[in-house]
Protein backbone atom coordinates (compact mmCIF):
# COMPACT_ATOMS: atom_id res chain seq x y z
CA UNK A 1 0.00 0.00 0.00
CA UNK A 2 3.01 2.25 0.12
CA UNK A 3 2.87 3.08 -3.54
CA UNK A 4 4.04 6.62 -3.23
CA UNK A 5 7.24 5.70 -1.42
CA UNK A 6 8.34 3.29 -4.12
CA UNK A 7 8.12 5.80 -6.95
CA UNK A 8 11.73 6.10 -8.08
CA UNK A 9 11.43 9.31 -10.10
CA UNK A 10 10.01 11.17 -7.14
CA UNK A 11 12.23 9.78 -4.43
CA UNK A 12 14.59 11.68 -2.20
CA UNK A 13 13.89 15.39 -1.96
CA UNK A 14 11.83 17.92 0.02
CA UNK A 15 12.93 17.10 3.52
CA UNK A 16 12.52 20.66 4.77
CA UNK A 17 8.81 20.83 4.05
CA UNK A 18 6.77 20.13 7.13
CA UNK A 19 3.06 20.28 7.90
CA UNK A 20 2.73 21.29 11.52
CA UNK A 21 -0.16 22.92 13.32
CA UNK A 22 1.34 26.31 12.50
CA UNK A 23 2.00 26.81 8.79
CA UNK A 24 4.79 29.41 9.11
CA UNK A 25 7.35 30.39 11.77
CA UNK A 26 5.60 33.75 11.93
CA UNK A 27 2.32 32.17 12.97
CA UNK A 28 4.17 30.01 15.51
CA UNK A 29 5.95 32.98 17.00
CA UNK A 30 2.74 34.97 17.16
CA UNK A 31 1.04 32.09 18.99
CA UNK A 32 3.65 31.82 21.71
CA UNK A 33 3.83 35.58 22.19
CA UNK A 34 0.04 35.77 22.46
CA UNK A 35 0.04 32.88 24.91
CA UNK A 36 2.70 34.66 26.96
CA UNK A 37 0.65 37.85 27.06
CA UNK A 38 -2.44 35.91 28.12
CA UNK A 39 -0.51 34.21 30.93
CA UNK A 40 0.77 37.60 32.10
CA UNK A 41 -2.74 39.05 32.01
CA UNK A 42 -4.09 36.06 33.91
CA UNK A 43 -1.40 36.43 36.59
CA UNK A 44 -1.95 40.18 36.72
CA UNK A 45 -5.70 39.93 37.26
CA UNK A 46 -5.26 37.02 39.64
CA UNK A 47 -2.78 38.94 41.73
CA UNK A 48 -4.85 42.11 41.40
CA UNK A 49 -7.85 40.38 42.88
CA UNK A 50 -5.76 39.20 45.82
CA UNK A 51 -3.90 42.45 46.44
CA UNK A 52 -6.16 45.32 45.35
CA UNK A 53 -7.94 46.94 48.21
CA UNK A 54 -6.07 44.64 50.59
CA UNK A 55 -5.39 46.83 53.63
CA UNK A 56 -2.23 44.95 54.63
CA UNK A 57 1.09 45.51 52.82
CA UNK A 58 2.04 42.85 50.26
CA UNK A 59 3.99 39.97 51.77
CA UNK A 60 2.98 40.36 55.39
CA UNK A 61 1.18 37.65 57.29
CA UNK A 62 -2.01 39.69 57.39
CA UNK A 63 -1.91 40.11 53.61
CA UNK A 64 -1.88 36.38 53.08
CA UNK A 65 -4.75 35.82 55.48
CA UNK A 66 -6.93 38.19 53.47
CA UNK A 67 -5.58 36.85 50.17
CA UNK A 68 -6.44 33.30 51.18
CA UNK A 69 -10.01 34.32 51.80
CA UNK A 70 -10.17 35.71 48.28
CA UNK A 71 -8.32 32.83 46.66
CA UNK A 72 -11.54 30.78 46.68
CA UNK A 73 -13.11 32.94 44.00
CA UNK A 74 -9.96 32.71 41.89
CA UNK A 75 -10.08 28.93 42.10
CA UNK A 76 -13.75 29.05 41.11
CA UNK A 77 -12.90 31.20 38.12
CA UNK A 78 -10.17 28.84 37.02
CA UNK A 79 -12.51 25.83 37.24
CA UNK A 80 -15.31 27.66 35.43
CA UNK A 81 -12.96 28.98 32.74
CA UNK A 82 -11.59 25.49 32.11
CA UNK A 83 -15.08 23.95 31.99
CA UNK A 84 -16.57 26.56 29.67
CA UNK A 85 -13.54 26.81 27.39
CA UNK A 86 -13.00 23.09 26.86
CA UNK A 87 -16.72 22.33 26.61
CA UNK A 88 -17.47 25.02 24.05
CA UNK A 89 -14.48 24.36 21.81
CA UNK A 90 -15.23 20.61 21.79
CA UNK A 91 -18.94 21.18 21.26
CA UNK A 92 -18.34 23.47 18.31
CA UNK A 93 -15.98 20.92 16.82
CA UNK A 94 -18.32 17.94 16.94
CA UNK A 95 -21.30 19.98 15.75
CA UNK A 96 -19.17 21.57 13.01
CA UNK A 97 -20.59 24.93 13.92
CA UNK A 98 -18.74 27.90 15.33
CA UNK A 99 -21.88 29.81 16.27
CA UNK A 100 -23.18 27.42 18.90
CA UNK A 101 -22.55 27.04 22.57
CA UNK A 102 -23.45 23.96 24.59
CA UNK A 103 -25.61 26.09 26.86
CA UNK A 104 -28.31 26.09 24.20
CA UNK A 105 -28.79 22.40 24.91
CA UNK A 106 -30.94 23.32 27.90
CA UNK A 107 -28.36 23.26 30.69
CA UNK A 108 -29.08 26.74 31.87
CA UNK A 109 -32.81 26.45 31.44
CA UNK A 110 -32.67 23.32 33.55
CA UNK A 111 -30.65 25.13 36.20
CA UNK A 112 -33.23 27.92 36.24
CA UNK A 113 -36.08 25.44 36.61
CA UNK A 114 -34.39 23.61 39.47
CA UNK A 115 -33.56 26.80 41.34
CA UNK A 116 -36.93 28.43 40.66
CA UNK A 117 -38.73 25.22 41.55
CA UNK A 118 -36.93 25.06 44.87
CA UNK A 119 -38.04 28.58 45.77
CA UNK A 120 -41.51 28.08 44.32
CA UNK A 121 -42.25 24.94 46.31
CA UNK A 122 -40.19 25.52 49.44
CA UNK A 123 -40.13 29.31 49.72
CA UNK A 124 -36.95 31.17 50.64
CA UNK A 125 -35.86 28.08 52.53
CA UNK A 126 -35.56 26.43 49.11
CA UNK A 127 -32.38 28.38 48.34
CA UNK A 128 -30.72 27.12 51.45
CA UNK A 129 -32.08 23.68 50.68
CA UNK A 130 -30.14 23.74 47.44
CA UNK A 131 -26.75 24.21 48.95
CA UNK A 132 -24.32 21.54 50.00
CA UNK A 133 -22.28 19.01 48.11
CA UNK A 134 -25.07 16.44 47.93
CA UNK A 135 -27.36 18.86 46.17
CA UNK A 136 -24.53 19.99 43.95
CA UNK A 137 -23.95 16.39 42.91
CA UNK A 138 -27.68 15.97 42.36
CA UNK A 139 -27.88 19.00 40.07
CA UNK A 140 -24.89 17.90 38.05
CA UNK A 141 -26.37 14.42 37.87
CA UNK A 142 -29.75 15.65 36.59
CA UNK A 143 -28.16 17.83 33.93
CA UNK A 144 -25.82 15.11 32.67
CA UNK A 145 -28.64 12.56 32.67
CA UNK A 146 -30.90 14.85 30.63
CA UNK A 147 -28.28 15.57 28.02
CA UNK A 148 -27.09 11.97 27.75
CA UNK A 149 -30.69 10.86 27.27
CA UNK A 150 -31.08 13.48 24.57
CA UNK A 151 -27.85 12.63 22.73
CA UNK A 152 -28.34 8.91 23.11
CA UNK A 153 -31.87 9.07 21.78
CA UNK A 154 -31.24 11.47 18.95
CA UNK A 155 -27.84 10.38 17.71
CA UNK A 156 -28.51 6.68 17.53
CA UNK A 157 -31.17 4.97 15.48
CA UNK A 158 -32.85 6.34 12.43
CA UNK A 159 -32.53 10.07 13.08
CA UNK A 160 -28.79 10.01 13.79
CA UNK A 161 -28.55 13.68 13.00
CA UNK A 162 -26.79 16.41 14.95
CA UNK A 163 -28.94 19.18 13.48
CA UNK A 164 -32.14 17.55 14.73
CA UNK A 165 -30.53 16.96 18.13
CA UNK A 166 -29.64 20.64 18.39
CA UNK A 167 -33.12 21.72 17.39
CA UNK A 168 -34.74 19.44 19.96
CA UNK A 169 -32.26 20.67 22.57
CA UNK A 170 -33.15 24.29 21.86
CA UNK A 171 -36.87 23.54 22.02
CA UNK A 172 -36.51 21.68 25.34
CA UNK A 173 -34.40 24.54 26.66
CA UNK A 174 -36.95 27.14 25.65
CA UNK A 175 -39.74 25.05 27.14
CA UNK A 176 -37.93 24.69 30.46
CA UNK A 177 -37.15 28.41 30.44
CA UNK A 178 -40.84 29.21 30.04
CA UNK A 179 -41.74 26.91 32.92
CA UNK A 180 -39.21 28.75 35.08
CA UNK A 181 -40.52 32.17 34.01
CA UNK A 182 -44.06 31.03 34.76
CA UNK A 183 -43.12 29.97 38.29
CA UNK A 184 -41.19 33.22 38.83
CA UNK A 185 -44.34 35.18 37.98
CA UNK A 186 -46.10 33.67 40.95
CA UNK A 187 -43.36 34.27 43.52
CA UNK A 188 -43.60 37.00 46.13
CA UNK A 189 -41.26 39.96 45.49
CA UNK A 190 -38.94 38.98 48.33
CA UNK A 191 -38.68 35.39 47.15
CA UNK A 192 -38.04 36.61 43.62
CA UNK A 193 -35.33 38.90 44.87
CA UNK A 194 -33.51 36.05 46.58
CA UNK A 195 -33.88 33.87 43.52
CA UNK A 196 -32.57 36.54 41.11
CA UNK A 197 -29.25 36.54 42.90
CA UNK A 198 -28.91 32.84 42.07
CA UNK A 199 -29.89 33.23 38.45
CA UNK A 200 -27.17 35.68 37.49
CA UNK A 201 -23.88 33.98 36.82
CA UNK A 202 -21.89 34.92 39.87
CA UNK A 203 -18.58 33.78 41.29
CA UNK A 204 -19.91 34.22 44.81
CA UNK A 205 -22.56 31.56 44.16
CA UNK A 206 -19.87 28.94 44.42
CA UNK A 207 -19.43 27.22 47.72
CA UNK A 208 -15.90 26.00 48.42
CA UNK A 209 -17.37 22.76 49.73
CA UNK A 210 -18.34 21.88 46.10
CA UNK A 211 -14.72 21.91 45.00
CA UNK A 212 -13.76 18.37 46.08
CA UNK A 213 -16.34 17.14 43.56
CA UNK A 214 -16.15 19.89 40.95
CA UNK A 215 -12.38 19.77 40.44
CA UNK A 216 -12.05 16.01 39.86
CA UNK A 217 -15.03 16.06 37.49
CA UNK A 218 -13.48 18.92 35.57
CA UNK A 219 -10.09 17.20 35.45
CA UNK A 220 -11.48 13.88 34.20
CA UNK A 221 -13.85 15.32 31.59
CA UNK A 222 -11.50 18.10 30.50
CA UNK A 223 -8.53 15.76 30.54
CA UNK A 224 -10.27 13.28 28.27
CA UNK A 225 -11.16 15.98 25.75
CA UNK A 226 -7.71 17.55 25.74
CA UNK A 227 -6.17 14.09 25.35
CA UNK A 228 -8.33 13.42 22.28
CA UNK A 229 -7.20 16.62 20.57
CA UNK A 230 -5.89 14.73 17.56
CA UNK A 231 -9.21 12.97 17.01
CA UNK A 232 -11.09 16.22 17.44
CA UNK A 233 -8.90 17.80 14.76
CA UNK A 234 -10.29 15.17 12.39
CA UNK A 235 -13.87 15.40 13.68
CA UNK A 236 -13.79 19.10 12.77
CA UNK A 237 -13.56 18.03 9.13
CA UNK A 238 -17.06 16.58 9.23
CA UNK A 239 -18.66 13.17 9.43
CA UNK A 240 -17.70 11.76 6.05
CA UNK A 241 -14.05 12.72 6.18
CA UNK A 242 -13.87 11.36 9.72
CA UNK A 243 -15.23 7.96 8.69
CA UNK A 244 -12.99 7.93 5.63
CA UNK A 245 -9.98 8.36 7.90
CA UNK A 246 -11.07 5.37 9.97
CA UNK A 247 -12.55 6.98 13.07
CA UNK A 248 -15.85 5.78 14.50
CA UNK A 249 -17.68 9.07 14.12
CA UNK A 250 -20.80 8.36 16.15
CA UNK A 251 -18.86 6.92 19.07
CA UNK A 252 -16.48 9.86 19.25
CA UNK A 253 -19.29 12.40 18.98
CA UNK A 254 -21.27 10.69 21.76
CA UNK A 255 -18.24 10.49 24.05
CA UNK A 256 -17.34 14.10 23.40
CA UNK A 257 -20.88 15.30 24.07
CA UNK A 258 -21.00 13.24 27.27
CA UNK A 259 -17.88 14.92 28.64
CA UNK A 260 -19.07 18.31 27.40
CA UNK A 261 -22.28 17.84 29.37
CA UNK A 262 -20.29 17.05 32.53
CA UNK A 263 -18.22 20.21 32.12
CA UNK A 264 -21.26 22.38 31.44
CA UNK A 265 -23.16 20.87 34.34
CA UNK A 266 -20.25 21.49 36.73
CA UNK A 267 -19.87 25.09 35.61
CA UNK A 268 -23.58 25.88 35.72
CA UNK A 269 -24.20 24.19 39.05
CA UNK A 270 -21.19 25.99 40.47
CA UNK A 271 -21.83 29.61 39.49
CA UNK A 272 -25.07 29.76 37.53
CA UNK A 273 -25.71 30.52 33.87
CA UNK A 274 -22.96 32.23 31.86
CA UNK A 275 -24.58 31.90 28.43
CA UNK A 276 -22.18 34.06 26.50
CA UNK A 277 -18.88 33.17 28.12
CA UNK A 278 -18.21 29.89 26.32
CA UNK A 279 -18.98 31.30 22.91
CA UNK A 280 -16.90 34.41 23.54
CA UNK A 281 -13.96 32.44 24.85
CA UNK A 282 -13.96 29.93 22.00
CA UNK A 283 -14.20 32.67 19.38
CA UNK A 284 -11.38 34.61 21.01
CA UNK A 285 -9.27 31.47 21.16
CA UNK A 286 -9.70 30.77 17.44
CA UNK A 287 -8.73 34.35 16.67
CA UNK A 288 -5.73 34.36 18.97
CA UNK A 289 -4.42 30.87 18.27
CA UNK A 290 -5.01 30.85 14.50
CA UNK A 291 -4.60 27.09 14.14
CA UNK A 292 -6.82 24.08 13.67
CA UNK A 293 -5.00 22.06 16.30
CA UNK A 294 -6.95 21.57 19.52
CA UNK A 295 -3.76 21.07 21.51
CA UNK A 296 -3.06 24.76 20.96
CA UNK A 297 -6.63 26.03 21.00
CA UNK A 298 -7.50 24.61 24.44
CA UNK A 299 -4.80 26.44 26.46
CA UNK A 300 -5.60 29.67 24.67
CA UNK A 301 -9.33 29.23 25.31
CA UNK A 302 -8.74 28.46 28.98
CA UNK A 303 -6.54 31.54 29.42
CA UNK A 304 -9.01 33.72 27.53
CA UNK A 305 -11.77 32.42 29.79
CA UNK A 306 -9.80 33.10 32.94
CA UNK A 307 -8.75 36.58 31.83
CA UNK A 308 -12.31 37.50 30.85
CA UNK A 309 -13.73 36.18 34.13
CA UNK A 310 -11.06 37.65 36.38
CA UNK A 311 -11.09 40.93 34.49
CA UNK A 312 -14.87 41.25 34.72
CA UNK A 313 -14.80 40.29 38.38
CA UNK A 314 -12.09 42.82 39.09
CA UNK A 315 -14.02 45.61 37.38
CA UNK A 316 -17.31 44.66 39.02
CA UNK A 317 -15.75 44.49 42.43
CA UNK A 318 -13.48 47.50 42.40
CA UNK A 319 -15.30 49.86 40.04
CA UNK A 320 -18.99 49.14 40.49
CA UNK A 321 -18.86 47.55 43.93
CA UNK A 322 -21.19 44.82 42.69
CA UNK A 323 -18.95 41.92 43.45
CA UNK A 324 -19.52 38.60 41.83
CA UNK A 325 -22.15 39.37 39.19
CA UNK A 326 -19.84 39.00 36.21
CA UNK A 327 -22.37 37.83 33.63
CA UNK A 328 -23.45 41.38 32.89
CA UNK A 329 -20.00 42.72 32.20
CA UNK A 330 -18.94 39.65 30.25
CA UNK A 331 -21.83 40.21 27.90
CA UNK A 332 -21.14 43.93 27.51
CA UNK A 333 -17.34 43.93 27.20
CA UNK A 334 -17.16 40.48 25.63
CA UNK A 335 -19.72 41.33 23.00
CA UNK A 336 -17.83 44.44 21.97
CA UNK A 337 -14.48 42.62 21.87
CA UNK A 338 -16.07 39.93 19.77
CA UNK A 339 -17.48 42.45 17.28
CA UNK A 340 -14.12 44.22 17.00
CA UNK A 341 -12.36 40.95 16.22
CA UNK A 342 -14.90 39.87 13.64
CA UNK A 343 -14.97 43.25 11.90
CA UNK A 344 -11.20 43.46 11.82
CA UNK A 345 -10.56 39.98 10.50
CA UNK A 346 -13.76 39.53 8.58
CA UNK A 347 -14.10 35.86 9.43
CA UNK A 348 -14.79 33.54 12.31
CA UNK B 1 -10.89 -5.48 -7.00
CA UNK B 2 -14.28 -4.38 -5.71
CA UNK B 3 -17.01 -6.99 -5.51
CA UNK B 4 -20.64 -6.19 -4.87
CA UNK B 5 -22.91 -9.12 -4.14
CA UNK B 6 -26.68 -8.60 -4.23
CA UNK B 7 -26.28 -5.23 -2.55
CA UNK B 8 -29.55 -3.58 -1.63
CA UNK B 9 -30.55 -0.37 0.07
CA UNK B 10 -34.19 0.57 0.58
CA UNK B 11 -35.35 4.10 1.22
CA UNK B 12 -39.07 3.56 0.66
CA UNK B 13 -41.23 1.13 -1.27
CA UNK B 14 -40.65 3.17 -4.45
CA UNK B 15 -37.05 4.27 -3.97
CA UNK B 16 -34.41 1.61 -3.59
CA UNK B 17 -30.97 0.68 -4.84
CA UNK B 18 -30.16 -2.72 -6.17
CA UNK B 19 -29.91 -5.57 -6.06
CA UNK B 20 -26.50 -4.80 -7.51
CA UNK B 21 -24.00 -7.50 -8.33
CA UNK B 22 -20.84 -6.16 -9.87
CA UNK B 23 -17.11 -6.69 -10.10
CA UNK B 24 -14.84 -3.72 -10.62
CA UNK B 25 -11.39 -4.93 -11.68
CA UNK B 26 -8.17 -3.68 -10.05
CA UNK B 27 -6.23 -0.90 -11.67
CA UNK B 28 -7.33 1.89 -13.95
CA UNK B 29 -10.27 4.24 -13.80
CA UNK B 30 -13.82 2.99 -13.62
CA UNK B 31 -16.45 5.63 -14.31
CA UNK B 32 -19.96 5.42 -12.88
CA UNK B 33 -22.38 7.10 -15.24
CA UNK B 34 -26.14 7.42 -15.47
CA UNK B 35 -28.98 9.89 -15.14
CA UNK B 36 -29.71 11.84 -11.95
CA UNK B 37 -31.07 9.66 -9.19
CA UNK B 38 -29.67 6.46 -10.70
CA UNK B 39 -27.86 5.67 -7.45
CA UNK B 40 -24.26 6.28 -8.56
CA UNK B 41 -23.25 8.36 -5.55
CA UNK B 42 -25.21 6.12 -3.19
CA UNK B 43 -23.41 3.06 -4.48
CA UNK B 44 -20.05 4.80 -4.15
CA UNK B 45 -20.78 5.88 -0.57
CA UNK B 46 -21.82 2.32 0.29
CA UNK B 47 -18.54 0.95 -1.06
CA UNK B 48 -16.75 3.63 0.96
CA UNK B 49 -18.75 2.52 4.08
CA UNK B 50 -20.16 6.02 4.61
CA UNK B 51 -23.60 4.49 4.20
CA UNK B 52 -24.74 1.12 5.50
CA UNK B 53 -26.31 -1.50 3.25
CA UNK B 54 -29.56 -3.36 3.97
CA UNK B 55 -28.57 -6.69 2.47
CA UNK B 56 -25.85 -8.29 0.37
CA UNK B 57 -22.15 -7.73 0.78
CA UNK B 58 -19.41 -5.47 -0.52
CA UNK B 59 -15.77 -6.49 -0.63
CA UNK B 60 -12.83 -4.25 -1.39
CA UNK B 61 -9.56 -6.08 -2.02
CA UNK B 62 -11.00 -9.10 -0.24
CA UNK B 63 -12.14 -7.22 2.88
CA UNK B 64 -15.84 -7.14 3.70
CA UNK B 65 -16.66 -3.47 4.06
CA UNK B 66 -19.34 -3.89 6.72
CA UNK B 67 -17.30 -6.30 8.85
CA UNK B 68 -13.75 -4.99 8.62
CA UNK B 69 -12.55 -2.55 11.24
CA UNK B 70 -12.96 0.99 9.96
CA UNK B 71 -9.41 1.79 11.08
CA UNK B 72 -8.02 -0.92 8.80
CA UNK B 73 -10.32 -0.04 5.92
CA UNK B 74 -8.94 3.50 5.99
CA UNK B 75 -5.67 2.04 4.72
CA UNK B 76 -7.39 0.07 1.96
CA UNK B 77 -10.00 2.39 0.52
CA UNK B 78 -10.43 6.15 0.59
CA UNK B 79 -13.45 8.16 -0.47
CA UNK B 80 -13.91 11.80 -1.36
CA UNK B 81 -17.41 13.21 -1.36
CA UNK B 82 -18.71 16.00 -3.49
CA UNK B 83 -19.46 18.49 -0.75
CA UNK B 84 -16.43 19.45 1.26
CA UNK B 85 -16.82 22.42 3.47
CA UNK B 86 -14.71 22.63 6.59
CA UNK B 87 -15.24 25.04 9.47
CA UNK B 88 -11.55 24.77 10.28
CA UNK B 89 -9.17 27.05 8.45
CA UNK B 90 -6.46 24.88 6.89
CA UNK B 91 -3.57 25.30 4.53
CA UNK B 92 -3.27 22.93 1.61
CA UNK B 93 -0.44 21.09 3.30
CA UNK B 94 -2.29 20.73 6.57
CA UNK B 95 -5.30 19.31 4.71
CA UNK B 96 -3.19 16.83 2.77
CA UNK B 97 -1.47 15.92 6.04
CA UNK B 98 -4.80 14.75 7.45
CA UNK B 99 -4.79 12.07 4.77
CA UNK B 100 -1.95 10.40 6.69
CA UNK B 101 -4.07 9.99 9.83
CA UNK B 102 -4.86 6.27 9.30
CA UNK B 103 -1.11 5.59 9.25
CA UNK B 104 0.27 8.19 11.62
CA UNK B 105 -2.65 8.76 14.05
CA UNK B 106 -1.79 12.44 13.96
CA UNK B 107 1.91 12.06 14.71
CA UNK B 108 3.55 12.78 11.37
CA UNK B 109 6.90 11.11 10.77
CA UNK B 110 9.46 12.15 8.17
CA UNK B 111 8.15 9.35 5.96
CA UNK B 112 4.67 10.81 6.28
CA UNK B 113 5.93 14.28 5.41
CA UNK B 114 7.65 12.81 2.36
CA UNK B 115 4.41 11.23 1.16
CA UNK B 116 2.52 14.46 1.80
CA UNK B 117 5.07 16.38 -0.27
CA UNK B 118 4.76 13.89 -3.12
CA UNK B 119 0.98 14.01 -3.16
CA UNK B 120 1.13 17.78 -3.29
CA UNK B 121 3.70 17.74 -6.08
CA UNK B 122 1.78 15.09 -7.95
CA UNK B 123 -1.21 17.41 -8.22
CA UNK B 124 0.92 20.47 -9.06
CA UNK B 125 0.14 22.18 -5.79
CA UNK B 126 3.73 22.77 -4.63
CA UNK B 127 3.44 26.53 -5.07
CA UNK B 128 0.19 26.63 -3.17
CA UNK B 129 0.94 24.33 -0.24
CA UNK B 130 1.17 27.18 2.28
CA UNK B 131 -2.03 28.85 1.12
CA UNK B 132 -5.27 28.56 3.03
CA UNK B 133 -8.07 26.64 1.35
CA UNK B 134 -10.36 29.68 1.40
CA UNK B 135 -7.80 31.54 -0.69
CA UNK B 136 -7.89 29.01 -3.54
CA UNK B 137 -10.04 28.76 -6.63
CA UNK B 138 -12.55 25.93 -6.93
CA UNK B 139 -10.30 23.90 -9.18
CA UNK B 140 -7.26 24.25 -6.92
CA UNK B 141 -9.29 23.35 -3.86
CA UNK B 142 -10.68 20.28 -5.57
CA UNK B 143 -7.12 19.22 -6.40
CA UNK B 144 -6.12 19.70 -2.76
CA UNK B 145 -8.89 17.33 -1.66
CA UNK B 146 -7.73 14.76 -4.18
CA UNK B 147 -4.15 15.19 -2.93
CA UNK B 148 -5.46 14.39 0.54
CA UNK B 149 -7.01 11.06 -0.49
CA UNK B 150 -3.89 10.23 -2.50
CA UNK B 151 -1.78 10.85 0.60
CA UNK B 152 -3.98 8.35 2.40
CA UNK B 153 -2.12 5.89 0.17
CA UNK B 154 -4.92 3.40 -0.40
CA UNK B 155 -5.02 1.06 -3.36
CA UNK B 156 -8.64 1.95 -4.00
CA UNK B 157 -9.77 5.55 -4.33
CA UNK B 158 -13.44 6.51 -4.67
CA UNK B 159 -14.29 9.98 -5.98
CA UNK B 160 -17.78 11.38 -6.06
CA UNK B 161 -18.06 13.85 -8.96
CA UNK B 162 -14.65 15.49 -8.63
CA UNK B 163 -15.33 17.48 -11.80
CA UNK B 164 -18.37 19.16 -10.29
CA UNK B 165 -18.10 22.95 -10.63
CA UNK B 166 -14.86 22.74 -12.61
CA UNK B 167 -14.47 24.48 -15.94
CA UNK B 168 -13.17 22.75 -19.07
CA UNK B 169 -9.51 23.43 -18.37
CA UNK B 170 -9.62 22.29 -14.76
CA UNK B 171 -11.73 19.24 -15.60
CA UNK B 172 -9.13 18.14 -18.12
CA UNK B 173 -6.27 18.80 -15.69
CA UNK B 174 -8.03 16.82 -12.98
CA UNK B 175 -8.72 13.84 -15.25
CA UNK B 176 -5.10 13.79 -16.46
CA UNK B 177 -3.91 13.75 -12.86
CA UNK B 178 -6.24 10.90 -12.06
CA UNK B 179 -5.19 8.97 -15.14
CA UNK B 180 -1.56 9.36 -14.09
CA UNK B 181 -2.38 8.34 -10.51
CA UNK B 182 -4.00 5.17 -11.81
CA UNK B 183 -1.13 4.37 -14.13
CA UNK B 184 1.92 5.47 -12.16
CA UNK B 185 0.73 4.83 -8.62
CA UNK B 186 -1.24 1.68 -9.46
CA UNK B 187 -4.42 2.97 -7.90
CA UNK B 188 -7.86 1.63 -8.61
CA UNK B 189 -9.97 4.73 -9.08
CA UNK B 190 -13.74 4.64 -9.14
CA UNK B 191 -15.27 7.94 -10.11
CA UNK B 192 -18.77 9.30 -10.58
CA UNK B 193 -18.87 11.34 -13.78
CA UNK B 194 -21.61 13.36 -15.35
CA UNK B 195 -20.05 13.99 -18.72
CA UNK B 196 -20.21 10.80 -20.74
CA UNK B 197 -17.48 12.07 -23.08
CA UNK B 198 -15.04 12.43 -20.19
CA UNK B 199 -15.87 8.88 -19.20
CA UNK B 200 -15.44 7.67 -22.76
CA UNK B 201 -12.06 9.30 -23.11
CA UNK B 202 -10.38 8.76 -19.72
CA UNK B 203 -12.01 5.71 -18.15
CA UNK B 204 -10.82 2.16 -18.60
CA UNK B 205 -14.24 0.79 -17.71
CA UNK B 206 -17.67 2.36 -17.69
CA UNK B 207 -20.42 1.23 -15.35
CA UNK B 208 -23.81 2.56 -16.40
CA UNK B 209 -26.53 2.76 -13.79
CA UNK B 210 -30.23 3.45 -14.07
CA UNK B 211 -32.99 3.38 -11.45
CA UNK B 212 -30.74 1.92 -8.80
CA UNK B 213 -29.42 -0.93 -10.93
CA UNK B 214 -26.32 -1.56 -12.99
CA UNK B 215 -27.50 -1.85 -16.61
CA UNK B 216 -24.19 -2.02 -18.45
CA UNK B 217 -20.57 -2.62 -17.54
CA UNK B 218 -17.73 -2.70 -20.02
CA UNK B 219 -14.97 -0.89 -21.83
CA UNK B 220 -15.69 2.56 -23.30
CA UNK B 221 -15.56 1.05 -26.81
CA UNK B 222 -18.48 -1.20 -25.94
CA UNK B 223 -20.57 1.32 -23.93
CA UNK B 224 -20.09 4.26 -26.29
CA UNK B 225 -22.78 3.37 -28.82
CA UNK B 226 -26.15 4.88 -29.74
CA UNK B 227 -28.42 2.16 -28.36
CA UNK B 228 -26.82 1.74 -24.94
CA UNK B 229 -26.40 5.45 -24.19
CA UNK B 230 -29.90 6.32 -25.48
CA UNK B 231 -31.34 3.66 -23.24
CA UNK B 232 -29.26 4.58 -20.14
CA UNK B 233 -29.78 8.32 -20.28
CA UNK B 234 -33.35 8.13 -21.59
CA UNK B 235 -32.63 10.76 -24.17
CA UNK B 236 -31.61 10.39 -27.84
CA UNK B 237 -27.81 10.07 -28.05
CA UNK B 238 -25.74 9.69 -31.19
CA UNK B 239 -22.17 8.54 -31.06
CA UNK B 240 -19.91 9.94 -33.77
CA UNK B 241 -16.24 9.34 -34.49
CA UNK B 242 -14.24 12.26 -33.09
CA UNK B 243 -10.57 13.13 -33.49
CA UNK B 244 -9.75 11.52 -30.12
CA UNK B 245 -12.22 8.65 -30.18
CA UNK B 246 -16.00 8.31 -30.06
CA UNK B 247 -18.04 11.33 -29.02
CA UNK B 248 -21.58 11.28 -27.72
CA UNK B 249 -23.77 14.02 -29.12
CA UNK B 250 -27.01 14.71 -27.34
CA UNK B 251 -27.82 18.37 -27.64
Amino acid sequence: MANLISLPELAGHHSSRASGAMPTPKVRKRYWITLGIMIMLALLFGFGLLAWDNPMPVGTEGFWIIAKMRAGSILTMAVVAACQAIATVSFQTVTNNRLLTPSIMGFEALYRVVQTGAVFFLGIAGITFFTGIGQFALQVGIMVALSVALYGWLLSGKLGNIQIMLLVGIIIGTGLGSVATFMQRMLTPSEFDVLTARLFGSMTNADMSYMPLAIPLMLVAGGYLVASSKKLNILALGKETTINLGINHRREVMLTLFFVSILMAVSTALVGPLTFLGFLVATLAYQLADTYDHRFIYPMAFLAGFVVLAGSYFIMKNVFYAQGVVGIIIEAVGGITFLIFILRKGRL
Amino acid sequence: MITLNDVQKKYSSEVSIGPVTLQIPSGGITALVGPNGAGKSTMLTMVGRLLGIDSGSIEVAGYDVSKTNSKDLAKIVSILRQENHFVTRLTVRQLVGFGRYPHSKGRLTTADEEIISRSIDFLDLSELEGRYLDELSGGQRQRAYVAMVLAQDTDTVLLDEPLNNLDMKHSVIMMRHLKRAAAELNRTIVIVLHDINFAGHYADYICAMKQGKVVEFGTPERIMCDEILTDVFETPVRVIAGPEGPLAVYY
